[in-house]
């Protein structure tokens, strides 16, 4: 494509991005996609920053369409620096990412050689090679560079490109868990292979040993030497996480679990170890004893603790490795009329595609072509598949069931629901729930204090105890490090939350974060939208009454003619209700509306009226009998048309917003959870009772005006409510902000997320008692775990410390200890597990 | 009875070592180099934040690049409460996290755990 000045076309092309223009010296221009932009100062900010680098000719930025058109000189700016420059504002440019595996990279120099070919090549904004992995993760802008000359990039530079080891974050995540969880499990068999049989030497008289090696021999003391030896290993790779991970912890003036099992371990190896080197340092000959088997066995059982955890903390988070891997891979494109699948990456918004059965839609758009029924339920949690044609939304990732069809794309790479739905549930997964303050305070004293006591126990056994008393100073100590379990208190709730976020996102229930998981399922009032929530926020035709000599489908037919070309809801709403009886409409002369009365038109030679009384009065039409047919009808919140045929009443049309089939049902659901049910609408009182009465609600807010909502809200919480409020998202933001968690029930692509704490995926009303469900198991499961932690640390720390000695004798072998702070860890993360089981009621039926 | 008095005051110098060295000593901070309109700090993740405070000035946007160099699964995740910010910090991969304090103040990040932490100090100016 040539430049051409007076090319208004040419200039247009290029401003769209679709083939960039690099030839040297003839300015180029692009299109960037920029995120982030909220308002018009952040706009103005983004177009000087661009204005005021050399080389840039003209920048101008869209604050709507959420891009800036560039024209630059190629020679002195490039793409990537432009990018850089939006960055540096703090915006983030629409780009694709691609991670590709390079193979032959044998040096460090290596890595910046191939990021230097990559970042050099036009419409790359950053890559980055990652040696450990063998791998570069590649930004770039899709509409200039595609994944093949990426590729190039790398092979001119001498490396050949492979597929990259893992491909998603949280798949090379899995991978790096089922190494150390390997390398757990080795530690964990040398631990206990020389644990069982250096436990057995620790107490020779059980073994029938007793004879050979009697306390205070030299033989004893040569057995005790090789025991050293042996568990030297243990300690020192068995146990080296500990210590790396005590002294990483040190430097930063924290201490963690490991910091308490690395002096717990290491206190009892090296007691051990002066009693078989220098036994003479001790007063009395029964100090000199040994506690091997503590450091071996205590490491093995607290190794095959990690190791559980993390076998049990991977399916934590199957949700979001489900939703990853629905999407699509490739897409079938129709460019320049031929059909080629590229890599779904490389889809660009406007590109046509097409979708054969059976097939996943790759990314989100608008059907141009063709129908079929798609099953959306990954995304939206509704089972039944959707049809679709012309002009209807597909989101991308869901499956094509039965005809093919084409779409155009409207949303690609980041911006798809997909996306955006992983995007927010691992937000959402990671964010904390309130619950967990008190926690956060805990476990920041916590592991020093167990110290402070370990040390103290220590004192109090040394000083006070009963002989030996440097041993069992020495036992008590090691007990109390190795029983105290910071990881339960601190797995407690996120483990939970992950679980119960990514159920949420099964089920088509978006949560925002913990506060708002938290806050549901305190909820004890909650308040419907009438129009879109409740009801389906469009009229459609319910009622014919006939009262002259037509039938009712004459009545509907010559009303629906009248109606034809009518953009009125009303209107539209008749024309629609014969089209479904199969009427094949009639053509109207002489159409006149009459504002604030109806319409008279002239179909098949008679002439009709259709409107309200006052029109009728006004032709006088005697409405007689039928008026209070109309009454009955406005009483149940229709809006009743009277029809008039050549000056005489022939019957009654009604039109009403329809509620939605399953509304009352879930409406009885909410009651069920013991939630009050408020309905508010603009309605007025009459026709905002009548639905009111249809689906069950006691709690009627009529005639409130769209700004005033919130405030009704407002007065709800002045009565000491938690209030949700459920709407659509868009008219309601207000009042969504104001209740104590918002829902917006979502429709097509564009989720209003932003806007509310819970978002119901295109969902319908049920969802709304599914998602407080949900967080009223998963508020149990992290109470549970909370409860389990306290109880456990609150318990054992005392009796490891040796508070029931002197009532009852008792004291806890480190061993013992040791087994159960690996259990408890292990036991919180299983609980939390147990949520994955946890299915909303109508399906459990 | 000596040893005993002994031990018991080593013990005692000991608690108060280990409260003052966890609790009551004071951290210095790192400031963050601008670079642009961008304030940016680059974390090491390895047994805790390496630099753990991080200080910046207030109103203007911060870029902060975790790198994560440890397997443990305790670390894989930084959160910053506050910001309703959470990421995924894959072993050996730079992740930024940007974020704009908007009010001078304290603002904490976290590992999900709440083990690791480190401030992000936001001054005035």
């Amino acid at each position: 494509m040539e430049y051409d000045e007076d090319d208004d076309e040419g200039i247009l092309m290029k401003v769209r991005g679709v083939e960039p223009v690099c030839e040297m010296g003839v300015p180029g221009s692009v299109r960037l996609s920029i995120a982030g932009m909220t308002c018009w100062r952040c706009a103005l900010r983004v177009e000087e920053a661009l204005n005021n680098m050399d080389g840039v000719e003209s920048a101008v930025v869209n604050l709507s369409s959420a891009e800036a058109f560039v024209t630059y000189d190629t020679r002195k700016v490039s793409v990537s620096e432009l990018a850089g420059a939006i960055r540096k504002e703090g915006f983030d440019v629409g780009t694709s990412c691609l991670t590709m595996g390079i193979k032959g990279m044998r040096c460090a120099s290596c890595v910046s050689k191939i990021e230097d070919a990559l970042n050099s090549t036009p419409g790359v904004v950053d890559a980055v090679v990652n040696p450990a992995s063998e791998s570069a993760r590649v930004e770039y802008l899709p509409g200039l560079v595609d994944a093949d000359t990426v590729e190039q990039a790398v092979v001119g530079a001498g490396y050949a490109v492979g597929r990259p080891s893992a491909e998603e974050p949280e798949d090379r995540e899995q991978a790096a868990r089922q190494r150390e969880h390997a390398t757990l499990m080795k530690k964990f068999w040398l631990s206990i292979i020389i644990g069982v049989p250096v436990m057995a030497l620790s107490y020779p008289d059980y073994i029938g040993l007793g004879e050979l090696l009697p306390r205070g021999s030299t033989a004893l003391r040569i057995v005790w030497g090789f025991m050293g030896l042996l568990t030297l290993p243990v300690l020192l790779w068995a146990g080296n996480q500990f210590f790396i991970g005590a002294w990483n912890a040190f430097r930063h003036r924290s201490a963690d679990m490991h910091t308490l099992i690395a002096i717990g371990i290491s206190s009892a190896w090296i007691y051990s170890t002066v009693a078989v080197l220098f036994p003479w340092i001790f007063p009395r000959a029964e100090l000199a004893d040994v506690f091997y088997d503590v450091t071996a066995i205590v490491t093995a059982l607290v190794v095959l603790g990690m190791a559980l955890e993390l076998r049990a903390r991977s399916r934590t988070n199957e949700a979001i490795k489900k939703l990853m891997s629905l999407q699509a891979r490739t897409a079938r494109v129709i460019r320049d009329g031929k059909e080629e699948d590229i890599p779904v990456e490389e889809v660009v918004v406007g590109d046509i595609i097409l979708v054969r059965p059976g097939e996943k839609v790759p990314v989100d758009g608008v059907v141009t072509e063709g129908s079929s029924a798609v099953d959306e339920s990954m995304v939206t949690g509704e089972s039944i598949p959707v049809e679709k044609s012309t002009g209807d939304e597909v989101i991308g990732a869901t499956i094509n069931k039965t005809g093919s069809f084409k779409f155009r794309a409207s949303k690609v790479g980041k911006d798809t629901m997909l996306s955006q739905i992983i995007r927010m549930v691992q937000d959402a997964q990671g964010s904390k729930a309130p619950i967990q303050r008190v926690v956060d305070r805990v476990a920041g004293y916590f592991v020093p204090t167990v110290i402070i006591i370990g040390i103290l126990a220590f004192m109090a056994w040394f000083t006070f105890g009963p002989e030996p008393q440097l041993i069992y100073a020495v036992v008590v100590f090691v007990s109390v490090l190795i029983i105290a379990c910071p990881c339960a208190l601190g797995l407690a709730t996120p483990t939970s939350l992950m679980v119960g976020v990514g159920k949420g996102a099964e089920n088509g229930i978006l949560i925002k974060s913990g506060d708002a998981l938290e806050t549901a399922h305190k909820l004890n009032a909650i308040v419907l939208d009438k129009t879109g929530t409740i009801t389906v926020g469009r009229p459609s035709l319910t009622d014919v009454v006939v009262s002259g000599g037509v039938t009712e489908n004459d009545l509907l037919l010559y009303a629906a003619s009248v109606e034809r070309g009518s953009e009125h809801p009303l209107g539209e709403a008749i024309v629609e209700g014969a089209r479904q009886r199969g009427l094949a409409l009639l053509k109207a002369d002489n159409f006149k509306a009459i504002p604030g009365h109806g319409v008279e038109a002239v179909v098949a030679g008679r002439r009709l009226l259709l409107g309200n009384i006052k029109l009728m009065r006004a032709e006088g039409v005697a409405t007689g009998g039928a008026k209070a047919g109309a009454e009955r009808l406005a009483d149940e919140g229709k809006t009743p048309m009277y029809v008039a045929i050549d000056g005489s009443l022939a019957g009654l049309i009604a039109v009403a917003d329809t509620v939605k089939e399953d509304s009352a049902s879930a409406i009885r659901a909410l009651k069920g959870l013991g939630l009050e049910v408020v309905m508010i609408t603009g309605d007025n009182e009459r026709t905002a009772q009548a639905i009111a009465r249809e689906v069950g609600i006691d709690r009627v807010m009529a005639e409130v005006v769209p700004e005033d909502k919130a405030h009704q809200v407002r007065l709800l919480q002045l009565e000491g409510k938690k209030v949700g409020m459920v709407g659509d998202g868009i008219n309601d933001a207000p009042a969504l902000a104001q209740a104590d968690v918002g829902m917006a029930i979502g429709t097509g692509t564009d989720v209003a997320m932003e806007a509310s704490d819970i978002t119901l995926v295109k969902g319908s009303l049920s969802k709304v008692a599914t998602a407080i469900e949900l967080s009223r198991a998963t508020m149990r499961n992290i109470k549970e775990n909370l409860f389990g932690a306290f109880v456990y640390n609150g318990l054992g720390i005392p009796v490891a410390a040796g508070l029931l000695y002197p009532f009852s004798g008792m004291l806890l072998s480190p061993i013992i200890a040791g087994a159960a702070m690996a259990f408890s860890s292990v036991t919180v993360v299983t609980n939390a597990n147990r949520l994955r089981m946890w299915k909303p009621r109508e399906v459990r039926g | 009875m000596i040893t005993k008095i002994i031990v018991d005051a080593v013990g005692l110098v000991l608690i108060v070592l280990i409260a003052w060295y966890f609790w009551f000593s004071r951290k210095k901070g790192e400031a963050a180099a601008v670079s642009g309109g961008v304030q940016e700090a680059y974390i090491i993740v390895k047994g805790g934040y390496t630099p753990d405070v991080i200080i910046v000035k207030a109103g203007k946007p911060v870029r902060l690049i975790f790198e994560r160099r440890e397997a443990s699964p305790c670390s894989e995740r930084v959160v910053f409460k506050d910001f309703n910010v959470s990421r995924l910090l894959p072993e050996g991969e730079k992740v930024a996290v940007e974020i704009t304090p908007e009010r001078p103040g304290e603002y904490e990040f976290a590992c999900q755990m709440g083990m690791f932490r480190g401030r992000l100090v936001a001054e005035a100016g």
